[in-house]
Parts: structure tokens; C-alpha cells; sequence
């Protein structure tokens, strides 16, 4: 391993300076804990991470999985890994005491996520999955199915999986063609017969446990054989790759997909019900799939957002400590000077060590701010549950398009060399490329935003972020006076943005416009919470400089961003496909 | 057969340790500390005995600040069944010296009965490897260092210790310090649900003064310096310069 993949101490800065998580002690969730035994759950995952998962990460690439004689294989080093992830049952910080867990704060189980990815994303990825599986199971099932499909994953005998995505139904879920007929009822409520294929299925098929829990999306048929059309009709079904007598479900992994990066993690073409049907059993009512899943989306994307800052931080560590070492060429003011300098001497490369750290610990405050939200909208704070719903997209999608953009720096730092695999950059590059896609593109989380969060919101959202970003503004010390006024700037900007938005009275004309507030909107939040933190006492000179760099930088392009949805552009709502 | 082990709070082995400006020592304000990991081998150890049922109870004895509360919890997740903090010192940057870190462990060994003291061979701050042998003195108790195997046998205990050229393996007589190599055992991670049990664990707190013990140092550290930094190479033509680089430079 060229170096650490994660700074801890900039961690504890985040989580113990900025959001003051032991406030979170005091609410009745986690009474009892204390920051002492947090502490000692971060050294836990940062030691499972470092010396259990990082080893394994580039053998997880070289070596891909495999499908033989009906198994997928999984790199032996990464199921070694992801079994040590379960022994030591990082799983279980977040669930409820009463229900097996241990009630830490969620955002002492997303730092344990940020370690854990930035060593091995693909390894933790099986956990990560399984963790929100059992955790619809444990909201939506019975105490029958509780029993039987999320207690096994608690006690690491079993990893679950999530199929939603078929060949030809990706972000359109309402089209999903797999059937379910109705097949009598038992102990484990109502069961039925599933038919068809899943696609992009993650660990759908894997060597490490011999139980698999597999969610599956789709439409139940009716006494007269026909299904609802659109999402209304989806439900949502546990389908066990073991049944409870034992026999094995008639559940195959047809096919495996040949990924760009993130290769640990088998993604499995699956078959349910090729033979008899796929047993499975309906969890919650009929009709109930799609607000179930989205009961657990917002979680998911915090995952995702992780994931990506993760990786963010591995590019600029691993660019950083490169560009320390490695010497070459001369300084622009001493062109004749005898040696050459280290890297870190050249602005340009400076300027995209710069961008990397303010991507990373943006990304990293973003997505640390967001579960905090998710602890405090957990006791019932309700503008703690506005804000999330409005920042869940940016927490998905921000650190999915600026980490990307953060690792072709660290790629660039490394020059003729980061393009070569016998260096971690490009691994990085290709594993991050991931985010933008899975749980909600990109493109996605736009129309969430500017839809659902912004045209259509009743909360009061918009309102409360600025009003936030005003309230850090205001509080900032005078050395950062600079970032206060670059920020305010942009804050009035995306004001404009979206009240040229309504003003369209079009949403679908405006919604054709949705990521450019996306972007936009993104850029804002990361420039208030890189202030805050920055304004954060024991905050070091490495935080401001990050702060300056955005403020001075990047904050600027949100008005570029938002020009075409200031000047209501419907270039892309009309033009001429055929022109394309 | 109750069984006791020392353990350490040391600067963690994967922070680059920074040497303080004044010389007087090694920077340990605001650094990740954790337990030594010979000693995590020791309490790994004591824990195997346990389950193997040759041990009733593992007591886990921390002597130093009260942080070193941390150190000891670290070892009641692993499965030690209960543990004692003897504070000794006020400033984390403040090292217990051997001789009287083995003096307040023989007197807790008394307190306690114990019948083995399962120890680190050292601790990896300050390298002494001499608190197993003073204790061993202090009690007239056999010795038995650098253990890569042991095996309780009636009143004995077979220990093959790491020497020179290969293993020894000798018998020595119950009561016993053993103090383990990094080849004994690899320790398990102390779970999640384990450290949080833990919390519910006995710990009881005394001071050295609570023995009669002082701690005061005996020795002076004169100075401590940063290794010396590496110099820059240098590319030569060819092998003929080389060789006369070498020669040059005494090495060859």
C-alpha cells in the first residue's frame, strides 16, 4: 500500500470539533454511550480497514470474480476481508439495541463507512448492502420474517442483496417486468411463485456466506392474472437463496458483468425462477414496494456520498505524498537552478493538490453533516428531517461528480505514471466512476432537487439552507472574510436560480434544466460547510486554505452554472433529436 | 488460575512518531495512542488459556495516566474479565520506569493471587524489555522471555522462546512471567458489540501511592534525536564510476 488511505485525524477534526458529535449523547437513542467508546469503535473499523481490507483492494481488481459450476467466486482476499468486516460486527453500530444492534449514532457508523471504503470499496460494499436490507426487513417484516431473513445478516451467516434494476428497467422502476403469482401462505406470510431477470445485481451471488437475502422488486399478479401497471403495482418480496426446510431456491446467477472498477464486488446477471419459480415472500402489503425502498434511499445515498468522498480522500493522499517525493523540473522564478524541486513547488500542481483537499473535505462534511441529520431527524428534530430531504440529493451526487474530478488531478500529479496500473490512481478513478451512477444517477437526484425539493416543496427547505449558509456567514472569523463574500455571492445566486425556475411555471420546461441547479446547488452547500468548518476553532491553516481555494476558485462557477436556468433555456427541452 | 497481564498505552505503531523540539522526548499531545501490540498478544494469550479453560479469570493491569482507562477497556472487549488502572502519572508525557512498574505488578500480583503474569516482551515506545525480568526477581517467580508457544503442563509451563539461530524451548515451574513474542498468536480485533459490553465490565482505579510505591525516575534522558534523514542519490554512468564510488566511500 503507497500510503494511508485516510487522514483519521481530519476525521476527528469533522466529528468531534465541527459537528460536535458527544451532543448526540444526550439523546435518548444513545444514552449510555459516550465519546470514549465511539472513539474506540472508529479505532476498530480504522484498524479493520487498514489491515484487513486495504491489502486486498488491488488484488480485488486484478483477480475478478468468477462464475464456476453456479458459484461466483470472489477474490479469496476480499472474502477474507469482508469476513473480518462482519467478525468484528461493524454492521450492527447503527441498529436499534432492541433489535440486535447497538444504537450507535449513525454518523459514527458513516465514519466507520468513509474508513472502510477508502481502504476497499468493493469489500465494504457487501456489508453495505446487507445493512440496508435487513434493515427494510426489520422496519417493514413480521416478527416471522425478522427471524428468518435480517437476523441471520445480523449475526453474519447471511449478506443480502437489493434487486430492483432489470435489462431493460433501470431508473424507470415502474416498468419492472418480473412476476410474482400468489402461492398460498405460512409462517412467513404470504408467499409467492417469482419469475424473471434482475441485472446489476451487487453480490447477487458470492462464496463468502452460504445464505443470500435477496429483495426483490416486483409486480404480484392478480386472481385474474393480470398486474398494475406503473410503480403503483410493485411489491416487495424477500427471496432467500436457501429455503427455510433447506432446499436451495431456484434463484441462479446467469451471468456476471465485466466492471470498469469496483471489480470486488461480483455484479451478477440473476435468473428467479427459471425451473419451478423463485420462493419468496411479501414483505409489507401489496402495492407498498417503491415507498418501502424509498424509506431506506436516503441512507443509501449517504452511503453512496461516502463512498465517493472516500475516494476522494485516497486521490489526494496518494497524489499528495507522490508529489512530495517526487522531484522534477525547476521553479518558475529559478529556471536554472542546479536541482530539480519536488512537485509540491509548481503551482499548478499545488492548485490541484488544492482542489483535491477541498473536494475531499467537502465531500466529507457534506455527507458527516447529512448523518448527523439523519441522528437528530431520528429524535424527532423536524427541521434536521427538512434540511435532509432537501440535501439528499447534493449528498449523493456532490461528491460522485467532484470526487471524479478530484481523481483526475491525483492522476494528473502523476503524470505518464498515473496512467499506468502499476499506480493506485487509476484503480481509484475507475472504482469512483461508480457513484454518479448506482443508487440514482446523476441526472436523477437533478430532478429530485429542483422537482420534489425545490418547484414542488411544501417544507419550507430552500428557506432553511439559506438561512443556515447566513447564519455561518455571519458567524465566520474576519481572516476568512474573503470566503464570507464569495459565499454570500453564491447564496444570492442560486436564490435567483430558483425563483427563475418557478417563475417558468413550467416544471417540466424547468426540469429540463435540473442539473445545472444541481451542480450549482452543490457548489453553495460545500462552500457554506467548508466555511463553517473552517471557522471551526481548532480548525488548522489546512482548512482555510481549502476554504480560500473554494471560495476563490470554485464558488464563482454558480453563476456560470446557473445562467441557462436564469435566462429559462429550453435548448435541450426542444431541440431536434435528429440533429444530435 | 488467575492470570494477569500488564498492559501499555504506547503512540500508535502507525503514527510517524515526531521528536519534540526541545529534545526532551517523543510528542504524544493530541497522537493516536493505542495498546502496546506485544501486550495485545499477551491478553490474546491469557484469553486462549481462559477458553481453553486452564485460566479462571484474565486481569488486564494498566500502570500510567488515567487515559490508559482506554487501554484497559481495549482489553475487556478483547474478553479480559476485569482490570485495574493504577494512576502514576499526570502528563501523558510521563514514562513509568521499569523498575517501578514491576514493583507496583508484584504487588498487585500478590493482591490478586495470580499464578501466571502473561507480558510483552517490551513496549514498542521505549524499547526497555526489562519490566518481565525485574518482576520475575522481585517475586523469585521463574521466567520464561520471548515466548512464540506455550503450554501449561500441570506445574509447569513449556515455553519455546525466539532466540538467536532458531527456538528454545525450556520447562519452568508455576508461578511464572511469560513474556510473548510477535510470533505467539495473532490477536482478534475486539468487536464492536464486545467494546460496548465491555463498558459494563469491573475496572477499578488505585494510584501507585495505594501500593507504596514511588514512582519518581531514576534515569535522565539526555536527548532525543529524529533519525538522520536520507541524502539524495546520485545516478552514475556506469559501473566502472560505481565501483569507484564504493571504494571511495570505504564500503567496499
Amino acid at each position: 500500500m503507497a500510503g494511508n488511505p485516510f487522514e483519521r485525524e481530519t476525521l476527528n477534526l469533522l466529528l468531534f470539533d465541527w459537528l460536535r458529535i458527544d451532543t448526540l449523547a444526550e439523546l435518548p437513542a444513545h444514552q449510555g454511550q459516550d465519546v470514549a467508546d465511539w472513539t474506540a469503535v472508529l479505532n476498530l473499523a480504522d484498524r479493520v480497514s487498514k489491515e484487513a481490507l486495504a491489502p486486498a483492494w488491488r488484488a480485488s481488481d486484478r483477480t475478478e470474480p468468477e462464475l464456476r459450476d453456479g458459484v461466483v467466486r470472489v477474490e479469496p482476499g476480499t472474502r477474507a476481508a469482508v469476513r473480518t468486516w462482519l467478525d468484528a460486527g461493524l454492521h450492527l453500530a447503527a441498529v436499534p439495541e432492541d433489535e440486535g444492534g447497538l444504537s450507535l449514532p449513525f454518523t459514527v457508523a458513516a465514519a466507520t463507512m468513509a474508513m472502510s471504503m477508502a481502504s476497499h470499496i468493493a469489500a465494504a460494499s457487501f456489508p453495505m448492502l446487507s445493512v440496508a436490507n435487513s434493515r427494510v426487513i426489520r422496519t417493514f417484516g413480521t416478527a416471522a420474517q425478522i427471524a428468518a431473513f435480517a437476523a441471520p445478516q445480523q449475526a453474519g451467516t447471511a449478506l443480502g442483496t437489493m434487486c430492483l434494476s432489470e435489462p431493460n428497467v433501470g431508473s424507470s422502476l415502474g416498468d419492472v417486468a418480473t412476476r410474482a403469482v400468489p402461492d398460498g401462505h405460512d409462517d412467513l406470510g404470504p408467499r409467492y411463485r417469482l419469475r424473471g431477470t434482475k441485472m446489476w445485481i451487487s453480490a447477487g451471488g458470492q462464496d463468502i456466506t452460504e445464505q443470500i437475502v435477496h429483495l426483490v422488486l416486483a409486480k404480484a399478479e392478480g386472481p385474474d392474472g393480470r398486474v398494475i401497471s406503473g410503480s403503483g403495482g410493485l411489491s416487495l418480496f424477500a427471496v432467500p437463496s436457501v429455503l427455510p426446510d433447506g432446499r436451495v431456491n431456484d434463484v441462479a446467477v446467469t451471468g456476471l458483468n465485466h466492471k470498469m472498477g469496483w471489480r470486488g464486488t461480483p455484479n451478477c446477471v440473476m435468473a428467479f425462477g427459471e425451473k419451478t419459480g423463485a420462493q419468496g415472500w411479501l414483505i409489507g402489503t401489496e402495492g407498498q414496494g417503491l415507498p418501502i425502498m424509498f424509506q431506506m434511499m436516503n441512507e443509501a445515498r449517504i452511503g453512496v456520498g461516502i463512498g465517493a468522498a472516500a475516494l476522494a480522500w485516497r486521490g489526494y493522499l496518494t497524489s499528495r505524498s507522490y508529489a512530495r517525493e517526487r522531484v522534477q523540473g525547476r521553479a518558475l522564478d529559478a529556471r536554472d537552478a542546479p536541482d530539480p524541486v519536488p512537485l509540491t513547488r509548481h503551482p499548478d500542481v499545488r492548485r490541484m493538490l488544492l482542489a483535491q483537499k477541498a473536494i475531499a473535505e467537502g465531500s466529507l462534511a457534506i455527507c458527516l453533516y447529512a448523518a448527523r441529520l439523519v441522528d437528530l431527524s431520528g429524535a424527532g428534530d423536524e427541521e434536521a428531517e427538512t434540511l435532509l430531504g432537501l440535501l439528499t440529493p447534493i449528498v449523493k451526487s456532490w461528491p460522485s461528480e467532484m470526487g471524479l474530478v478530484a481523481n483526475h488531478m491525483a492522476i494528473q500529479i502523476h503524470g505518464g505514471y498515473g496512467y499506468t496500473r502499476d499506480f493506485e490512481v487509476e484503480q481509484i478513478y475507475r472504482d469512483n466512476r461508480l457513484n454518479p451512477i448506482h443508487e440514482g444517477t446523476t441526472g436523477i437526484q437533478g430532478i429530485d432537487l429542483l422537482g420534489r425539493k425545490m418547484l414542488f416543496d411544501r417544507t419550507g427547505g430552500l428557506d432553511l439552507l439559506l438561512r443556515r449558509i447566513s447564519e455561518t456567514a455571519d458567524n465566520a472569523p474576519d481572516d476568512l472574510a474573503g470566503c464570507v463574500t464569495a459565499l454570500r455571492a453564491a447564496r444570492k445566486a442560486l436564490e435567483e436560480g430558483v425563483a427563475a425556475a418557478h417563475d417558468m411555471n413550467d416544471p417540466a420546461a424547468a426540469l429540463a434544466n435540473a442539473t445545472q441547479m444541481l451542480s450549482a446547488a452543490g457548489h453553495v452547500v460545500a462552500g457554506w460547510l467548508l466555511l463553517d468548518l473552517a471557522s471551526t476553532e481548532r480548525a488548522g491553516e489546512g482548512q482555510k486554505l481549502a476554504c480560500r481555494y473554494f471560495s476563490q476558485f470554485e464558488l464563482p462557477q454558480v453563476r456560470a452554472w446557473l445562467a441557462p436556468v436564469v435566462a429559462k433555456s429550453d435548448l435541450t427541452a426542444t431541440l431536434n433529436e435528429d440533429a444530435l | 488460575m488467575k492470570v494477569l497481564v500488564p498492559v501499555k498505552r504506547v503512540i500508535d505503531y502507525n503514527v510517524k512518531v515526531r521528536v519534540k523540539s526541545d529534545g526532551s522526548g517523543v510528542d504524544l499531545a493530541n497522537v493516536k495512542m493505542s495498546m502496546n501490540p506485544f501486550d495485545e498478544i499477551a491478553v490474546e494469550e491469557a484469553i486462549r488459556l481462559k477458553e481453553a479453560g486452564t485460566a479462571d479469570e484474565v486481569i488486564a493491569v494498566s500502570i500510567g495516566v488515567k487515559q490508559a482507562q482506554e487501554t484497559l477497556r481495549t482489553a475487556l472487549a478483547m474478553g479480559a474479565d476485569r482490570a485495574i488502572l493504577v494512576v502514576a502519572a499526570d502528563d501523558v508525557h510521563q514514562d513509568i520506569e521499569p523498575l517501578a512498574v514491576a514493583k507496583i505488578l508484584a504487588k498487585v500480583v500478590e493482591e490478586e493471587g495470580a499464578g501466571l503474569v502473561l507480558a510483552g516482551k517490551q513496549a514498542i515506545d521505549n524499547d526497555m524489555n526489562a519490566t518481565g525480568q525485574m518482576l520475575s526477581a522481585l517475586l523469585g517467580w521463574s521466567q520464561a522471555t520471548f515466548a512464540s508457544d506455550l503450554k501449561i503442563e500441570g506445574e509447569h509451563a513449556v515455553v519455546t522462546r525466539e532466540v538467536d539461530g532458531g527456538l528454545q524451548t525450556i520447562k519452568v515451574k508455576m508461578p511464572a512471567i511469560v513474556t510473548v513474542d510477535l510470533r505467539l498468536n495473532e490477536p482478534r480485533y475486539a468487536s464492536l458489540p464486545n467494546i460496548m459490553k465491555a463498558k459494563k465490565k469491573p475496572l477499578d482505579e488505585k494510584t501507585a501511592a495505594d501500593y507504596g510505591i514511588d514512582v519518581s525516575p531514576r534515569l535522565e534522558v539526555v536527548k532525543t534525536s529524529e533519525p538522520e534523514t536520507r541524502q539524495a542519490g546520485e545516478i552514475v554512468p556506469d559501473v566502472d564510476t560505481l565501483v569507484a564510488k564504493l571504494k571511495e566511500k570505504g564500503i567496499i
